[in-house]
Order: structure tokens, then sequence, then C-alpha cells
């Protein structure tokens, strides 16, 4: 597979409020490849989401490297196609969508890479068919629930044409329904081809990616498919993290003599394992 | 309450009205805007009251959200009327103390009445039947010979389509806020002026913090969507003069030329 975005022994550190170093990330070595559904999960506060703005060059590394289709993400002559390569999501719906009509936020991404107006029109009438947004077109965004917007978000990167989606937490202000949505869109778009990192510290959400990657206080904790990671409940408790219910409650009864397979992290398998 | 502001409030459609070009609406509102002024009798102001009417008909906007940006005014229109009825000279119809309302004040009062209302009417209509986007498109567009001179045109046109994105966003959250405070013993509603104001505070302070950490989150989410500013950038739709543009202001052409001759045949 083709690696896409590579970060090498990668660091981030800046100057605290009060005049103190803080030390974000270190040392991240991680390579993500193009196709792929990746899960960063991380407690509040350890870097997840400063990782994630690494992978587009909205933030720079301070130490190591962070490479995009072999393009250091710290080059000015790459940034803006890396930006295009690389689409974001963001947690608030609210505060990434700029225009007052949905097919005009679209647009946006396009207009600004200065795409030809027929061309934007095709692209913007893709990008929210993908999304299962296309009668929406003509609606206000204010109008529209939490997990739509959210999916205009995303069609508003997809209108760029990017080889991969980072998600920044896109469930995290939504309800059930909402996240239920955002989370079948990018499941959708992942089977599509589209590479897909996903951020969240939902763990029922990161069950469905392909590649787990934990990291706490700024490192690289564990990584693996979710079996792996997720079968390890002890080593993810002591790092302050919540495992899928399911394999909680399958550790416990294991914990009391149950013999329960430890691959056990939906609740499907939860159910088929207890009733044959 | 909040949510009564029509300003800025797009009405989806595809009326003809809708389909006309900004450019060519802000310049017949522009040019009604001078008809308005110009207009000075019955006949005058019935055309202009006709001409109006044809625009409604034909924007395909449910009257009562036209009717809906007139609402917050009639205290105005209240003032401006009584102002009139009182102050004018002329043939005495009634006396109320030191009040004299006059036969010519009452003309005066409802000739401002009119133009008031029409003012508010063809503003309001102009910024239902025309996107936000679409609109400030057109100022942009309109704005940009003065670039020359170090006008940022591009910037203003962004600043006015973030505003009024965020308008209704804003008031959805000044309402929670309210709630909020309420819920915790704020009172919004009782005591004197100065209390009122002074019980602002516990608002404003959360709603300033809260649009200063969205327009940082947005700024953020714009870089991400590759904007650097007007340069190079391409429109959706890009801004084309039809035959139905060109009909259009002629059409208001003639109609505020006949305003001005009514005027100038009845002197």
């Amino acid at each position: 597979m083709e690696e896409l975005i590579k970060t090498v022994n990668l660091g981030h550190s800046y100057v605290g409020p009060d005049g103190e170093i803080v030390t974000a990330l270190k040392d991240i070595t991680l390579t993500i490849h193009s196709g792929e559904f990746v899960a960063i999960i991380g407690t509040n506060g350890s870097g997840k989401s400063t990782l994630a703005k690494h992978f587009n060059g909205l933030l720079q590394p301070t130490a190591g490297q962070c490479l995009v289709n072999g393009h250091p993400t710290d080059s000015e002559t790459y940034l803006w196609q890396i930006r295009q390569t690389v689409g974001m999501v963001f947690q608030n719906p609210d505060n990434q969508l700029v225009a007052a009509v949905v097919e005009e936020d679209v647009a946006f991404g396009p207009e600004n890479l200065g795409v030809e107006p027929s061309e934007i029109v095709r692209r913007v009438d893709e990008a929210l068919q993908l999304v299962d947004m296309t009668e929406y077109r003509l609606h206000p965004p204010h109008r529209l629930s939490g997990g739509q917007k959210q999916r205009i978000a995303i069609a508003g990167m997809l209108a760029m044409r990017p080889k991969c989606l980072v998600l920044d937490e896109p469930t995290a202000m939504l309800d059930p329904v909402g996240r239920k949505e955002v989370l079948k869109t990018v499941q959708n778009l992942n089977e599509k081809g589209m590479t897909i990192v996903y951020i969240t510290h939902a763990m029922e959400e990161a069950v469905y990616a392909h590649r787990v990657v934990v990291v706490n206080q700024g490192s690289l904790a564990l990584q693996g498919t979710p079996v792996e990671v997720f079968s390890q409940v002890e080593r993810l408790k002591t790092l302050g993290l919540d495992v899928p219910v399911a394999a909680d409650v399958a550790w416990r009864l294991r914990e009391k003599g149950l013999s329960l397979p430890d691959t056990i992290i939906t609740n499907k398998e939860l159910a088929e394992a207890l009733c044959p | 309450m909040l949510t009564d502001i029509t300003l800025g409030q797009y009405f989806p459609g595809n009326s003809i009205i809708h389909r006309l070009d900004p450019r060519i609406k802000i310049f017949i509102t522009l040019l009604f805007f001078g008809g308005i002024f110009l207009a000075g009798n019955y006949s005058s102001y019935g055309l202009l009251i006709l001409f109006s009417g044809f625009i409604i008909s034909k924007a395909g906007v449910p009257i009562k959200h036209i009717a809906r940006s007139i609402k917050p005014l009639w205290l105005l229109i209240l003032l401006t009327v009584s102002v009139h009825i009182f102050s004018t000279p002329g043939t005495v119809i009634l006396n109320i103390g030191p009040l004299t309302a006059t036969m010519e004040g009452l003309q005066q009062a409802l000739f401002m009445t009119v133009r008031l209302v029409l003012l508010i009417i063809i503003a309001s209509i102009l910024t239902l039947t025309t996107s936000p986007l679409v609109l400030t498109d057109g100022v942009e567009h309109l704005l940009s010979p003065f670039r020359r001179i170090g006008l940022p045109a591009h910037e203003i046109a962004m600043m006015m389509t973030i505003a009024l994105r965020f308008i209704p966003t804003l008031l959805e959250e000044t309402d929670r806020i309210m709630k909020a405070q309420t819920a915790r013993g704020a009172d919004f509603i009782h005591g004197n002026i100065l209390q009122r104001v002074k019980n602002m505070v516990p608002l404003l302070v959360p709603l300033f913090i809260s649009a200063f950490r969205r327009a940082d989150e947005l700024a953020v989410a714009m870089e991400a969507r590759c904007y650097r500013g007007g340069e190079n950038r391409t429109r959706m739709k890009e801004l084309k003069y039809h035959m139905r543009d060109w009909l259009a202001f002629v059409v208001a052409l003639i109609v505020i030329a006949c305003v001005g001759g009514l005027r100038w045949v009845a002197n």
C-alpha cells in the first residue's frame, strides 16, 4: 500500500501561558496508508487533536518531520497542495460552515482552489450525493440538525477532491442519531477508497476502524487492529481510557471465570458468544 | 422575539426576482429609493405602490415574511405620523389641548408612512430574494473598481458573508445564554433602564467569549479549506448579465422616470 501520511519522530512543543515549555507531542512515528481507516484515540489533552492538525499543515512540527505524499508539511511550496490532499473536519459543525446556503458552502473549497465554475457545480453535486444531502442543497445551514451540518462539512472537504479525510472528534457535539449518520457516511466513504483518520474518544466508533492508534501524554502508547487494542482491557484502563462496553463486559465475565474469547469487542460478537 | 429579524434571512426560491443579477437588484433598489424621495403626490405614490406590489407578486415570497420586516418599525412609524399630523401648518381639523391636527399634516403623515413602509419592503425584498453570498458577491463587484484606491473589496465582502452566516447562530446562542442565566436567577426584564443594562453583563460576557472562540475556529477551518484571500479565487456562480436583467433595469428606470414626471406635472 502507498504511504500517504508519514510522521518521523514528530514532536511539538510550545510556550505556555506562564512561559514554561509545554511538550504536546514527542517522538511520534506513524504511517497512514492509502485507503486505510485509522482511529486515533486518547484522553482529553493526550495530544490527539494536536497530532491531527499536523497532517494538513495547520501546525508545524517543532521536532522531526511530517510528510504528506512525500512532501514535508512545513514547506511553503507544497502547503496548499497538502491541504487539498488532506481534508479536515472539526468538532463543532457550526464553526466550520462559511456560507448561508448549503451548496455555496460546499463550493467554498473549490472556489479557493480556483476551479472552473462548471467544474465546481459538478463537484458540489458529487460531494452532496456522497454524503446523501442532495435534497438540502438550497437550505440554510442553521436549519439543519447537527449530524446534517457535519455531513455538509464533510461534503465541503470532498468537493476539494482530497485523498484523505481527517476528522477531529466529528461526533463529540452530536446526538446519537447524528453520530450514527456521520459514522455511516465516513464508513461509506472509506469503502469507496477514501483514506480516513478518525479521532475520537468514543470507543464504540473506533471499533469500526482497520487500525487503532492510542495516544497517551503526547506519545504513541499502543497500536494495532481494534481486536488487538481493545482486548488489552487492563492496559487501556491504566491509560485512563474506556473500552467498548462489550469488551468490558466480556473482560469482567472472564475475570469471574467464564471462558470467553478475548477477541470480543462489539455487542454482536458478545451476544453470539453468550448465546451461540 | 430574538428570531423576528428578517434582514439577512434569505428565503430560497426560483422566481424571476430571485434570478435577477444582484448588481441589477442593488441598482434597482437604489433607483427605487431615489423614486421614493422624488414622489410627492398621490399619483406618484400610487405608482410606486403599484410597482412594489408588482415586484412582491413576482418575488414568490410569502407576504407574511415581508410584513414581519415592517413590524419592528411600527414605533418609528407611529412617532413620525404623530409628529407630522400635529406639526404641519394648514387647515385645522382637530384640537387636542395644545396640539392641533391639520389636513395637510394628515396627508404628510400618510406620505411619510408610505415612504417608510416602501423603503423597508424594497430593502427586505432585496435581502429575501438574494442569498447573502450572492448579495455580497454583487457588492464585491460593485466595489471592485475602488480597489485601485486601496479599498479591500474582497475582504469587506467576506466579512459581510460571515457576519450574515453567523447572525442566526449568535441569536440562538444569545437565547440559550439568556435562558441559562435566567435559570440562575438573572433578571433581564425588571428594573429601570440602568439596572437592566447592568443585568446584561452576564449575557454579553459569555456571548463575546464564545464569539471570539467561534472566530478562531472558523479561521482555522477556512485555512484548512485553502482560503487565502481573494486572489485567484473563482466563483461557482459567476455573475453574468442576462437579457432579463437589462429588461428589469429598463422597466424600473421607466417607472421611476414616470414617478418623477408625475410630480413635475402636478407642480
